[in-house]
């Protein structure tokens, strides 16, 4: 075992973790330790663009951008949050374009800007030109601009390092952050990094559904770190699911292909989001699209041999603005549907695609071990956190500004913070917990399968806590995800070595899903009311009466026995500005 | 807004038809796998396995078939499996590819497909290599925006052209399917290989950088750009469509010229 000693330690390198790491970097002495290396990172599928109410192609102002977040979220989001997202949106996107980002420009030079879902003029007038985007590629630029610069800036990165652990030492009454432990994958080697700041920036869950446009390492590693040691998740019953994956596959297509004029269409032919959202169509909010595409379906209008997808019609657009406007997406039909995007409309599905919830924090970044209290020396940013500015459904590019806003905010938090305050003592053998973790998974002659049991969760989680959920189906994945994480104690792995150990990872990396998957249905159960992209069909409406609050899960411990159990409690939400109203798009 | 002309079911393409075919056709496949693994051998080994798979299905869906249900010691790098984070760059029937761009059905399946680690890095374990030369190639080409003066308080102008210029090389994903087709860089890994030269040419003809001359003389090296024979290969090996031949001449052509 080594121990490494940093001011600043930032897990995980996709868009969040980078943007800290410019910041905390220049201030303290940092590593960032990543699963992957950073350029594989899942932002780098991000496609449509970033918020920002630049206004270069019409009038627009943050104060809108801030009212369509806080509505698209339906009103669980923290109002003091959105507006400090759409304040700082405008300077987050000039800071990247200084970085050297090669946003599309408009015939005067400046940044072009282009419509998407729920992104609206005067509070919901009609839509608007927001989104600063490079082509349907805008979260690769980011992606790589964040790495060239943290190449600029001298970042130090640990590649291919897995946090498996997060380190709390109690001083003086107070639990604080005392560094995490991490995993080699090279040498399966465990790695002790003492730090007097962590922020967490390790993305998010998607990979406990099947049909999802994640990437297949995104299974929740940091939100489980926390969790497991006692800190509370929050809202993770709010999973967005977006409209326009290709079907079967999950493979994201931008609503970008929607701002550029592309149309939904059932198998008649029929726009039919014309009947749901009469003002905005195609661009609603994501959960709205979602549920009218399963509408059409369930109601046998659905396309193919089996009814059980939609189009996305782009054949009327010019072949010159797919080519310039979407040209991966285009692409992505061709090589793995075989079709021409030009003349053919495009089969999709809604696809398991963002958590809304995560880790709780203020717009600081600081994490929060219950509903007002901070554990000092520990941040999160990005898909990880909630802070909460994405409420119960995210809109479309307030994630990768999400990333800047707050991948910024805590990466100098944290760096200030570590200039404050010394190092807390490390907890007495530190990695004690990962050592025997790795070692059980490594020996364990059990007959179960990672890849089986994963199979099963996945089944189980797009057939029950979908876009539309009952008591009855939430049930059912409680109880199925319970029998799975039985099961799970009786694992075993093939590759028993301790280079490039996959085999393992992914055992590692099913235990997170198991965990997170549980939180998110408990919390679903519970919630008995539809908000945002929790739909439940027992209970259709909204009702802020009982639950316009955050939910937290908390992992309690039985001292006697050692059995679990999710405790829940809420938290209010921040409103400033905006009441409640009923949502319509 | 209007509706201009729906599509309806009986002007269905024979390729969408196909597409929305359900996916019950299983073939079975051989993959023939190059394994290594130092913990056990000092030689690597071409293994075979038999598998059923739909022909749509990719490549990385045959490896993850073999790990999870066959064997699980198979060892390869993915992530999003869609082509675009670059991860699973390995060489297919001796050609550089994305495991996750390429079908079986694009791949003639009669015949057992090869699967091996790319060449000119050091292999790892089975199709997993040490991606930390290609990267240090990629640092030393300084690939970030290169500004003097006072920065603007709004954005850069930048015209739609000059945009254009170098759109083809902002499309790389670093996933050194080209650089590792390079017959050059295979028998000298000092050569920077073609990836670092399609990123330095994304800041050389990016009208807003300032570091060209910087980077022009980094190229001018030994190692540098006058190594390339123009063989294509890595033209032909780029998942993204770069035109990366071309990019490399325009990079020689800029150090003779000195106008970019």
């Amino acid at each position: 075992m080594q121990i490494h000693k940093y001011d600043t330690v930032i897990v995980g390198a996709g868009g969040a973790g980078m943007r800290a790491a410019i910041e905390a970097t220049k201030r303290s002495r940092t590593a960032v330790l990543t699963k992957l290396y950073p350029t594989r990172s899942h932002t780098g599928a991000a496609q449509g663009g970033m918020a920002a109410a630049l206004a270069n192609v019409e009038e627009d102002n943050w104060e809108w951008h801030t009212f369509d977040t806080i509505k698209g979220g339906d009103y669980l989001v923290d109002q003091d949050a959105a507006e400090i997202l759409a304040r700082e949106a405008i300077d987050a996107v000039l800071d990247l374009e200084k970085m050297g980002l090669p946003f599309n420009r408009t015939p005067e030079g400046r940044i072009d800007q282009r419509r998407f879902g729920g992104h609206t003029r005067n509070h919901g007038e009609a839509a608007v030109r927001r989104a600063c985007y490079a082509a349907d590629r805008t979260g690769h630029m980011i992606l790589q601009t964040l790495y060239q610069n943290c190449v600029k800036e001298g970042v130090e990165f640990f590649n291919e390092f897995y946090v498996l652990d997060q380190l709390l030492t109690e001083v003086d009454g107070v639990q604080r952050s005392a560094g995490v432990v991490a995993y080699e994958l090279a040498t399966g080697e465990i790695h002790v990094f003492q730090a007097k700041a962590v922020i967490y920036a390790s993305g998010g869950t998607g990979k406990f559904f099947k049909v999802t446009s994640n990437a297949h390492t995104l299974t929740g590693d940091g939100q489980a770190a926390v969790y497991r040691r006692g800190l509370p998740l929050e809202d993770m019953e709010f999973f967005q699911f977006h409209p326009t994956g290709i079907w079967r596959m999950g493979i994201l297509l931008t609503e970008g292909a929607r701002g550029e004029g592309g149309i939904l269409r059932n198998k008649d032919g029929e726009r039919f989001m014309e009947k749901y959202a009469p003002v905005m169509k195609d661009l609603a909010s994501r959960d709205v699209v979602s549920r009218a595409i399963y509408t059409e379906i369930r109601e046998g209008r659905g396309c193919g041999p089996e009814g059980d997808h939609v189009y996305l019609d782009l054949t009327h657009l010019p072949p010159e603005q797919l080519d310039a406007k979407l040209p991966d997406i285009t692409e992505f039909a061709r090589t793995y549907l075989g079709i021409e995007p030009y003349t053919d409309p495009i089969p999709i599905q809604p696809t398991a695609h963002y958590a809304m919830g995560g880790i709780p924090t203020n717009v600081q970044g600081e994490v929060l071990r219950d509903n007002t209290t901070v554990v000092p020396g520990l941040y999160a940013a990005g898909e990880v956190a909630c802070v909460s500015v994405h409420g119960a459904n995210r809109l479309g590019t307030n994630s990768l500004l999400d990333i800047n806003v707050f991948g910024r905010r805590s990466g100098i938090a944290a760096a200030e913070y570590a200039h404050a305050n010394d190092f807390v003592p490390l907890p007495e053998d530190p990695a004690a917990q990962v050592e025997a973790q790795v070692e059980r998974l490594r020996t364990a002659t059990g007959n179960e399968r990672v890849a089986e049991i994963r199979r099963e969760l996945q089944e189980c989680m797009d057939a029950n806590v979908m876009v539309f959920r009952t008591e009855q189906t939430i049930k059912t994945a409680v109880e199925k995800i319970g029998e799975l994480r039985q099961r799970y104690l009786s694992v075993s792995i093939q590759d028993k070595g301790k280079r490039f150990n996959t085999d393992l990872l992914e055992a590692v990396e099913l235990g997170n899903l198991l965990d997170l998957a549980e939180v998110m249905a408990v919390s679903a159960l519970a919630r008995k009311e539809s908000r945002g992209g929790h739909y439940r069909e027992d209970f259709p409406t909204r009702d802020d009466v009982n639950f316009m609050r955050h939910t937290m899960a908390y992992r309690e411990v039985d001292d006697a026995t050692g059995a679990e159990s999710i405790r829940l409690d809420y938290k209010p939400v921040v409103t400033t500005r905006y009441q409640p109203m009923e949502r319509k798009y | 807004m209007s509706t201009p002309n729906s599509p309806t079911l009986d002007k269905h393409s024979s390729a969408l038809d196909a597409a929305e075919a359900s996916a019950s056709h299983l073939i079975t496949v051989t993959l023939r796998i190059r394994r290594f693994n130092p913990e056990v051998s000092d030689h690597a080994e071409w293994v075979d396995y038999q598998l059923p798979i739909d022909p749509k299905e990719r490549v990385l869906d045959a490896l993850h078939k073999i790990k999870w249900e066959i064997d699980g010691t198979l060892t390869f790098r993915r992530s999003c499996a869609h082509g675009v984070c670059g991860s699973d760059a390995v060489r297919i029937n001796g050609r550089n590819r994305l495991a996750c761009k390429t079908l079986i059905k694009d791949i003639n399946p009669e015949k057992p497909i090869t699967v091996e680690p790319i060449k000119g890095l050091t292999v790892l374990k089975d199709l997993v290599v040490d991606m930390d030369p290609f990267f240090q190639a990629y640092r030393d080409v300084m690939p970030f925006l290169i500004t003097k003066g006072n920065e603007p308080t709004r954005e850069r102008l930048q015209s739609a052209e000059d945009r254009e210029r170098f759109d083809d090389t902002t499309k790389c994903i670093l996933c050194a399917a080209c650089t590792s087709s390079c017959p050059v860089f295979w028998n000298d890994g000092q050569y920077f290989g073609p990836a670092a030269i399609v990123n330095a040419h994304r800041f050389i003809f990016d009208s807003r950088d300032e570091g060209g001359e910087q980077r022009l003389e980094i190229l001018n090296d030994k190692d540098g750009v006058w190594r390339c024979r123009t063989t294509f290969n890595c033209t032909d090996a780029c998942p993204r469509g770069i035109e990366v031949t071309k990019a490399i001449q325009e990079v020689k052509r800029a150090l003779i010229t000195r106008r970019f």
